[in-house]
């Protein structure tokens, strides 16, 4: 699809030391580079190789994604929360765009 | 019990035993095995003998479809939604101008498409009823077949009716037209020489090959197909079927795929509709 959208699931409030998962989406074709157009060309790669996630700023959580995971890539994971603050997640493509999304996550 | 118990031409023990197979199964008709061996209860996802396809899915492509933020055919809704309220064409009007509130105006519509549309003197599903929308009330123009509006707008359409038993209408007008689909459904082709029938009806739950047949039910469509990585249609769903059988597949949006479709979701008479589903 022509407009990357991003998608993230977390929950707007947990208590302090509570372990959350983390639920993310995002469209994208993941084009392996080993595919051929109709005139027998390489279709060129492009696939997100990595997908980061930062909590105030700190990165706690990457991924290195290779050619073979499937278009429109699913993530989840876990993490422990101690105080208040805002996620920051980052996905970057070959093509050198990055996409961003926030989630801000109220501890008490 | 999944599968069509078969009983040998032979003695009238074998008749006497099958029979008393049949007798042993629990009235509890939605109960079913898995594939592997688990009992699961199917819920709505099984009405009398008709199954979804989600009964033959296996449990991880269950769990996709369980979760709206898992299954990926909901990146297409979103866009479909944003559609919805987009003013296009020389009318300047988008689809919310005349039909208000998706979820009130569309609550129960895929529950009755293919419908008989007495302008075309012929059937109509729901893409063909939204590009006939753009062209005529909005003058816009219409959205190529599998492109992701169309399916975007489709599957959002379908999705107001998430639920509900599908329940369409195979007699009045849309009578030959049904049975125009039901022929195409039953006639062999292709070199391979097979009918619709011979897997969707004669073996559903066996194997072809590494995969499981289903009854082909038509009510998660458009579905997110894990083989596909795209959301697709019925129609794309019907060629590929024809070409797996190597026979020259059919237009998209062509008469006999579209009352083929008719008899297809009337075979699902009963399921709710899934739209979008996920499948392997």
């Amino acid at each position: 699809m022509a407009t990357i959208r991003p998608r993230v699931k977390a929950p707007k409030k947990a208590a302090a030391g509570e372990i959350i998962e983390i639920k993310t989406l995002i469209n994208h074709d993941m084009e392996s580079g080993q595919r051929k157009d109709k005139d027998g060309n390489p279709i060129p790669r492009q696939i997100i190789h990595k997908f980061t996630a930062e909590f105030n700023g700190t990165e706690f959580f990457s991924v290195d994604l290779a050619p073979a995971i499937s278009a429109n890539p699913y993530l989840s994971f876990n993490a422990k929360v101690d105080e208040s603050g805002e996620f920051t997640f980052r996905w970057f493509d070959d093509d050198g765009s990055v996409y961003e999304d926030t989630k801000s996550i109220e501890v008490t | 019990m999944t599968r069509m118990v078969k009983i040998p031409g032979g003695g009238r023990l074998s008749r006497l035993m099958a029979g008393l197979v049949i007798a042993a199964v629990p009235a509890t008709g939605a109960v079913a095995a898995d594939g592997d061996g688990t009992r699961i209860d199917w819920g709505p996802y099984k009405v009398g003998d008709v199954r979804s396809g989600y009964t033959y899915a296996g449990a991880q492509t269950r769990a996709m479809q369980d979760d709206d933020f898992q299954n990926p055919a909901f990146l297409w809704l979103e866009r479909g939604a944003e559609l919805w309220d987009t003013a296009e064409g020389a009318a300047g009007k988008a689809c919310a101008d005349c039909h208000g509130d998706a979820e009130e105006s569309m609550a129960d519509v895929a529950t009755h498409y293919p419908i008989y549309f007495e302008d075309w003197g012929k059937l109509m599903n729901i893409e063909q009823r939204i590009n006939w929308c753009r062209e005529t009330q909005m003058q816009a123009e219409p959205f190529e077949w599998e492109s992701d509006d169309l399916l975007g707008i489709t599957a959002f359409v379908k999705h107001q009716s998430k639920g509900l038993p599908v329940d369409v209408s195979v007699d009045g007008p849309a009578a030959p037209f049904f049975e125009k689909g039901k022929a195409f459904y039953e006639e062999r082709r292709g070199q391979l020489d097979m009918a619709c029938t011979h897997c969707h009806v004669d073996h559903p739950g066996d194997l072809i090959r590494a995969e499981t047949l289903s009854q082909g039910q038509a009510n998660g469509f458009p579905t997110y197909r894990l083989k596909w990585q795209t959301l697709g249609s019925l129609h794309r769903r019907f060629r590929g079927c024809n070409r797996n059988i190597r026979a020259e597949p059919f237009p998209y949006g062509s008469d006999e795929y579209t009352n083929l479709e008719l008899y297809v979701t009337w075979r699902g008479n009963g399921l709710p509709v899934e739209s979008p589903s996920v499948r392997k």
